[in-house]
């Protein structure tokens, strides 16, 4: 009580001090992270032993014991190891699958402009983004006709014959631009006041979504044609996209569904009060939120779609994964399924981890601007 | 409108939600400037004849005019009405994905078509009003619960508007913030906004307020103006409540 520091009528705050010392340095974090129990030391011990046992066995297959050159099977006779040889050589396959040689450059200009597409879609600070973000949801008819072409001096290519790469991006890009737009209304639609409208999205949603992916691309490559009348013949590429585009838009309905219910009453309620109709309220207030929270499913959403795109291989499509079975079926390169595989699981692996590191970037961006 | 008109009449209001009978031949005539505090314990109606008033809830029975126009389904006349109508809610309800000028400018822009400079600098004006013009750029999640509700009072006085409604405006906040949205509300009251307040702050209704309206069990009980409301409540029902609240 005599104490200057214990007067009960004076008080003064505490000083801050730093958290209690951290071990620094390589070896104290070996210690805490690595070898902290006796059963942590054994568990890291076994999985340096298989890392031991897999990786230098697995390099010298990729690339110290592998063939990269030559022109044939008979280069890669003498390797130990993998024959990439099969990747230099069909490397056009891969990335157009049979789309004439000499029509090329429109494939380059569809990837081409993908890559601005891209930046406009992804990236909110790209310059002109206003007009930018029409030519993203152009994108999907504009390389549809450069690539199909029949105007403009452009040769006609039936789309049977685009594949590999060319056919696995525009499939999956079109498929994920349309299925946002398509389920945000689904969505909306599904949670609407008005009992018609809210049936028919409901039934749509809950009838795509309870159907296999495959069977729609069935249904749309073999037995849309035998209800159409004679003479009509629909593009083989716009039944499988518009299947992908349905199936896409069913489950991002309701993945933005979740997004919505999550969004507080008083919102809605703030919205209103203030005077805002419908329109106005959920394109303002009510959608970017529900958008933003929605994120990582929209996201998991387009990896899984993208990855999905290969089941158009079933119906007669070449894409990355028809395009390597219909190489493999060649008698010249048989046996190496392996080597075709494994590039085709690279460049998917590439851009579903792009996707994924995107997400995560958005979110990271978006939680900076409001911190709670 | 003219000064006769009033600025709310509400006409044997009936409300239910589902069979529960939540507002019960309400009568009630709010004159151009009048300030009136409505109290009473939890469940007695009180939030749901404010919300009534801009249909944020639907009356069954009864009728509700708002500056002159009736209130029925008409959306026309809906929106008219809540663009003319300023409310406050008790949890701010303030747009987290907006800055604070963004969440003032909002409607000026999209239901007033107001220019954006002009609605900048009307939004601007208010937050001075509301002592927080340093925070216009901030998100709502970085204020604190005091500066949030303030910024939500400038939001709604940005439609210009001619009645403010508050539900419980107050009660969301610790004790050490309530006195700078009650400062903001007195200045407010001073400037002849005609306001209807749901709130158990007694100072406040001594302070400002014409009428105290006190309801329970979806009825009004009993109104009169604060002095002889405080000190001669006139039914056992209100003194009860007054003596439970003011106990504390």
């Amino acid at each position: 009580m005599t104490a200057p520091a214990n007067d009960p009528s004076t008080w003064t705050p505490k000083a801050d001090r730093p958290p209690p010392g951290i071990s620094i340095g390589a070896i104290a974090w070996l210690r805490e992270n690595l070898f902290s129990s006796w059963f942590n030391a054994i568990l890291t011990l076994l999985s340096v032993y298989l890392l031991w046992s897999v990786i230098p066995p697995l390099l010298d297959w990729a690339i110290f014991d592998s063939v990269t050159s030559g022109s044939s099977r008979d280069d890669c006779a003498d390797a130990g190891g993998a024959c990439w040889t099969i990747v230099s050589v069909r490397w056009h396959q891969i990335l157009y699958g049979f789309y004439p040689e000499a029509e090329h450059w429109r494939a380059n200009l569809a990837f081409a402009l993908l890559l601005v597409a891209l930046y406009y879609g992804l990236y909110e600070k790209s310059i002109g983004r206003r007009y930018g973000l029409w030519f993203v949801c152009a994108y999907p008819v504009i390389v549809y006709a450069l690539l199909y072409g029949g105007f403009a001096g452009l040769p006609y290519v039936e789309s049977g014959r685009w594949g590999g790469l060319l056919l696995t991006l525009i499939a999956g890009v079109t498929g994920i631009a349309f299925s946002i737009p398509f389920g945000v209304v689904l969505a909306l639609g599904r949670r609407s006041e008005l009992p018609v409208i809210s049936m028919l999205c409901t039934v749509f949603i809950e009838f795509i979504r309870g159907v296999p992916l495959i069977t729609l691309l069935f249904f749309g490559t073999i037995m849309l044609p035998l209800f159409l009348p004679e003479g009509w013949n629909i593009d083989v590429y716009l039944r499988v996209a518009v299947a992908v585009c349905f199936f896409s838009s069913a489950y991002m309905a309701e993945v933005i569904r979740g997004g919505l219910q999550a969004i507080p009453k008083g919102q809605y309620e703030a919205a209103a009060a203030m005077g805002l109709g419908y329109w106005k309220m959920m394109r303002l207030i009510i959608l970017p939120q529900a958008l933003r929270v929605s994120i990582p499913g929209i996201v998991n959403s387009s990896i899984g779609l993208y990855k999905d795109t290969t089941l158009v291989s079933l119906v007669g499509l070449f894409d990355l994964l028809g395009m390597a079975r219909a190489i493999n079926a060649d008698a010249k390169w048989m046996g190496l399924e392996i080597e075709l595989y494994a590039v085709i699981a690279i460049i998917f692996f590439i851009s579903c981890f792009a996707m994924s590191r995107y997400s995560l970037w958005l979110e990271d961006k978006l939680a900076k601007g409001d911190e709670h | 409108m003219n000064n006769i008109t009033p600025a709310i009449a509400m006409n044997r209001v009936n409300k239910w939600f589902g069979a529960f009978h939540v507002l019960k031949d309400i009568n009630l005539t709010v004159t151009r400037g009048e300030r009136i505090v409505i109290c009473g314990p939890s469940g007695s109606g009180k939030s749901t004849l404010v919300r009534c008033i801009n249909r944020l809830e639907e009356h069954q029975e009864g009728d509700i005019i708002v500056d002159g126009i009736a209130l029925t389904h008409d959306l026309k006349n809906i929106d008219q009405i809540r663009s003319e109508v300023g409310m406050v809610f008790q949890s701010f309800n303030l747009f987290p994905h907006l800055t604070v000028l963004e969440n003032c400018t909002l409607a000026p822009i999209w239901v007033r078509k107001m220019p954006k400079a002009e609605a900048d600098e009307l939004a601007m004006q208010l937050l001075e009003r509301v002592r927080i013009p340093e925070q216009a750029d901030k998100y709502p999640g970085q204020l604190s619960g005091g500066q949030q509700q303030r910024v939500a009072i400038a939001r709604a006085l940005a439609m210009q508007p001619r009645i403010m409604l508050f539900d419980e405006p107050t009660s969301a906040l610790d004790p050490e913030m309530i006195k700078e949205v009650l400062d903001v509300m007195v200045d407010l009251a001073e400037s002849g906004m005609t306001m209807l307040v749901v709130t158990h702050e007694m100072g406040f209704a001594r302070q400002v307020a014409n009428r105290v309206i006190f309801m329970d069990g979806g009825e009004i009980v009993e109104q009169n103006e604060p002095e002889e409301f405080f000190l001669n409540p006139r039914n056992e029902r209100t003194k009860l409540f007054l003596s439970q609240i003011l106990s504390h």
